[in-house]
């Protein structure tokens, strides 16, 4: 038995918290709130030096190719130090890309996300509701798209994105398109301005449509299963800060002549977040063994990692301000920007009532065979 | 990462495999839970000898050391031994206190010669012992037993009660702690014996349980006398040595208790509701993945578990993650179950009763799960203590004379 990340990915861990602990990631997360930057390109680039944008990218592709058991730890601390920065859209541009594109698509890209010097994105979502092949819309017809899409994942800054859109036919496809030409972008306010969203309308912009021999939307659906369990440790790496953020408070923090943290109601709420916190990472561990394994259809794992992840962090985050008291709710404070960015990542990737019906269909599918 | 066995923990899961499958029936998943049968005379023969035939082959006592009859091998063995015997249909539950927490108790704290003639015959399942730990007044707060032991030459003479005391109707032994000393503050004046359950002044009765089943009893000592060669300890740190016991509780290493996750949703694809498989209804799917996510959430907790004792670790208070969880779901999953069923859950009858009424006893059974071996209180409040270092509760007993400690209702 050997559940544990390797010496080597932990080592990559280590120095990945100790860089991210020097760039004050929360003053720009903070300052994003306030009509700054949502994303910090420079340090984007710094991390794209230090081999992250391209991990799981092959060498071929001028990728760093240290794999994906580095990818989720690196994912980890992106997520405990909130890092504004497009790692998880970039990321699952590129895994679409390596997974449907053409050999000239992938050259023309991966090397440049690898190098930090373009960022990619997922245009899937028409608006409200859930993931779901009937809401798409937008129309991709003699190599042009025409519709809109929100909200996009740094949509506003993206280089490139994979959209999903259909033919003519009626038919699913997905395409990649450059973001210039043809496409107005706007930018959305949302309730996490460090992943910011935005809108984009595509009014005959140009795009080349992604070849695979599979069915086009299930492609997605298996980039998102992918995209789910690197999520799931940006997660529990949030988690994990607002677990040590609160019992740090709760230890110092007196009340009635007593550390708050001596009073069992905050006791138990966390050493519940614990529990969930545990839970999260050990499935989100699972997920990794699968993507390690190169198994097929990750559908379950993904599904397992992303619903205990979700709940994980989003309990992390809303118990962190409770136990900070009037603190934990003012702008200045830490703990709100956990819980922005924890309900932002449990809506952003499809939402826990999506996963929870790919968590049963799968079951199902096992137990039809 | 993997989850693969080392060369020499494979060669150890084949030779179990080799000896299960030749004395043993797989366990066929639609088998009633082993765990619902209450032990009877015939039961217990059949318990007796099923593990006198695991330690003829060598497969009791994994961890124990040689010098007793154990095979002095590691937690991961004992481990791996305890997966594959859950594949099998084999008795429980009768020799696990005995076998996990009093015997590794005597080993700390026995004379040679004791364990000489005790040892064996509890690894061959010839005597069955029981601990003897928790009071009317002292359950979460066992530190606050009343059972007196007072010295008398160079005997002892016990009396008190003790109660939930599981087993104790079927033992041959147990480990009893009391109280030596009401004039020092409650930890301090405890002292740990053993006794023979057979003596003269112990009187052991039955309790039924709300799930119908009787497993634990009230134990009444009339002046008990024991020599004082039974101490286990010195006088005095009764408490450190319950510790220990505790200490060793079992490795939370067994499968989920039935009827589990797999259990649920098997029923839901079944079970019709409104002309329709329950599992196809939105709210059914949503609750099992819940639990689904739960289950296996614990289950890759484990193997992060087995991973540290596969590298030499002891296992530490986050075993506790398991048994707050599993405590609740499953009382959680036996009422979802009824509930699918409607007004028909109510009817446990196997002649009318959806899956012959294992979620109707599950349901009355799963109770005791968030109150045996600590409550789900007392154990978060070692996860908050031990595992995330939060300040220890206010104690107002902690350096008063036991006798003056207030006791509420009795
Ligand atoms: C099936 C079963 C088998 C058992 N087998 C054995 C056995 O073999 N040997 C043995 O010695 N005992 C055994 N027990 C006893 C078991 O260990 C105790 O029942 C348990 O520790 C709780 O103690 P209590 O019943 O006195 O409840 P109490 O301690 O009175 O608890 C009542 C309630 O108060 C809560 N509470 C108490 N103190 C605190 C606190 N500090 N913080 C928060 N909440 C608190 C509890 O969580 C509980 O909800 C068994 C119990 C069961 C149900």
């Amino acid at each position: 038995m050997n559940f544990e990340f390797s010496d080597e990915t932990q080592e990559i861990a280590g120095q990945g918290r100790r860089f991210l602990a020097g760039k004050d990631c929360l003053k720009t997360v903070r300052a994003s709130l306030s009509g700054g930057e949502g994303s910090d390109a420079a340090l984007w680039r710094e991390m794209a030096d230090l081999g992250w944008a391209g991990a799981a990218i092959p060498e071929e592709y001028g990728g760093h190719g240290i794999g994906y058991e580095a990818l989720c730890a690196i994912a980890e601390e992106l997520g405990r130090s909130l890092a504004p920065v497009p790692f998880a859209a970039t990321n699952l541009a590129a895994e679409a890309l390596l997974r449907t594109g053409s050999e000239e698509q992938k050259q023309a890209w991966l090397p440049k996300i690898a190098a930090g010097e373009a960022t990619g994105t997922l245009a899937l979502s028409e608006g409200n509701g859930p993931i779901s092949e009937d809401a798409v819309t937008v129309r991709y017809a003699d190599g042009k798209l025409t519709g809109t899409k929100w909200p996009v994942a740094h949509g506003a800054t993206a280089d490139f994105a994979v959209v999903v859109a259909r033919d003519p036919d009626g038919r699913i496809v997905q395409v990649l398109a450059e973001l210039g030409d043809g496409v107005t972008r706007t930018k959305l306010d949302s309730i996490d301005a460090s992943r910011p969203q935005a809108r984009l309308d595509f009014d005959g912009a140009p795009a080349a449509l992604l070849q695979s021999n599979e069915d086009p939307w299930d492609a997605t659906l298996s980039v998102i299963d992918r995209a789910a369990i690197i999520t799931a440790f940006e997660e529990v790496g949030g988690a994990q800060a607002c677990l040590d953020m609160a019992v740090d408070y709760a230890k110092t923090r007196y009340a009635f002549g007593r550390p708050i943290g001596s009073n069992q109601a905050i006791k138990h709420k966390l050493a519940d977040v614990f529990v969930a916190l545990e839970l999260a990472r050990s499935n989100a561990m699972m997920g990794a063994l699968g993507l390690l394994s190169g198994e097929q259809d990750l559908s379950l794992a993904a599904a397992t990692a992303r619903v205990s992840s979700i709940q994980a962090f989003v309990t992390a985050s809303s118990e962190n301000i409770q136990t900070h008291g009037g603190i934990g709710f003012t702008w200045e404070a830490d703990p709100q920007l956990f819980y922005r960015r924890a309900n932002a990542l449990a809506l952003g990737l499809g939402s826990q009532d999506f996963w929870k019906d790919r968590l049963i269909s799968a079951l199902e599918r096992r137990h039809a065979a | 990462m993997d989850l693969e066995d080392t060369k020499e923990e494979a060669d150890y899961r084949a030779s179990v495999r080799a000896f299960l499958d030749a004395n043993a029936e797989p366990r066929s998943r639609s088998a009633a839970p082993a765990r619902f049968y209450q032990v009877n005379e015939d039961r217990l023969k059949i318990a007796k000898a099923w593990q006198a035939k695991k330690a003829a082959a060598g497969f009791a006592g994994i961890r124990w050391p040689t010098e007793w009859g154990g095979q002095g091998l590691s937690a991961i063995h004992d481990v791996i031994y305890q997966q594959e015997e859950g594949k099998y249909a084999v008795p429980k539950g009768v020799f696990e206190i005995g076998l996990g927490m009093c015997i590794p108790t005597m080993m700390a704290f026995a004379s040679k010669e004791q364990l000489e003639r005790y040892t064996g015959p509890a690894l061959r399942g010839e005597e069955i012992w029981c601990q003897l730990f928790s009071e009317p007044h002292g359950g979460s707060d066992l530190a606050g037993l009343r059972t007196r032991a007072v010295k008398d030459g160079d005997d002892w003479v016990i009396n008190g009660q003790k109660i939930w005391t599981s087993g104790a109707h079927l033992s041959d032994y147990g480990i009893l702690v009391t109280r030596t000393d009401p004039n020092v503050p409650k930890h301090k004046g405890l002292t740990m014996f053993f006794i023979d359950m057979h003596a003269p002044g112990v009187e052991v009765r039955p309790i039924h349980q709300m799930s119908g089943a009787s497993h634990f009893n009230e134990v009444f000592f009339t002046d008990l006398r024991i020599p004082d060669a039974q101490r286990l300890g010195e006088v005095g740190d009764g408490w450190k040595v319950a510790l220990t016991t505790l200490m060793n509780e079992r490795l939370a290493v067994g499968d989920e208790p039935r009827p589990d996750i797999d259990d649920l949703f098997a029923f839901a694809q079944k079970f019709e509701r409104n002309g329709k498989p329950a599992i196809k209804d939105p709210v059914v799917r949503d609750r099992i993945a819940d639990w689904y996510a739960k289950s296996k959430g614990i289950e890759a907790t484990r193997y992060r578990t087995f991973t540290r004792l596969s590298r030499g670790a002891t296992p530490g208070p986050e075993a506790s993650i398991g048994r707050v969880v599993n405590a609740m779901k499953q009382q959680e999953m036996a009422r979802f179950a009824l509930e699918m069923m409607g007004a028909g859950g109510m009817v446990s009858d196997p002649s009318v009763s959806q899956n012959g009424g294992e979620f109707q006893l599950s349901l009355l059974s799963s109770p005791g799960a968030r109150i045996a071996g600590g409550t789900s209180e007392i154990l978060r409040n070692i996860i908050a203590e031990r595992v995330l270092g939060l300040p220890g509760d206010v104690r107002v007993d902690k350096d008063m004379a036991f006798k003056d400690v207030p006791s509420g209702r009795g």
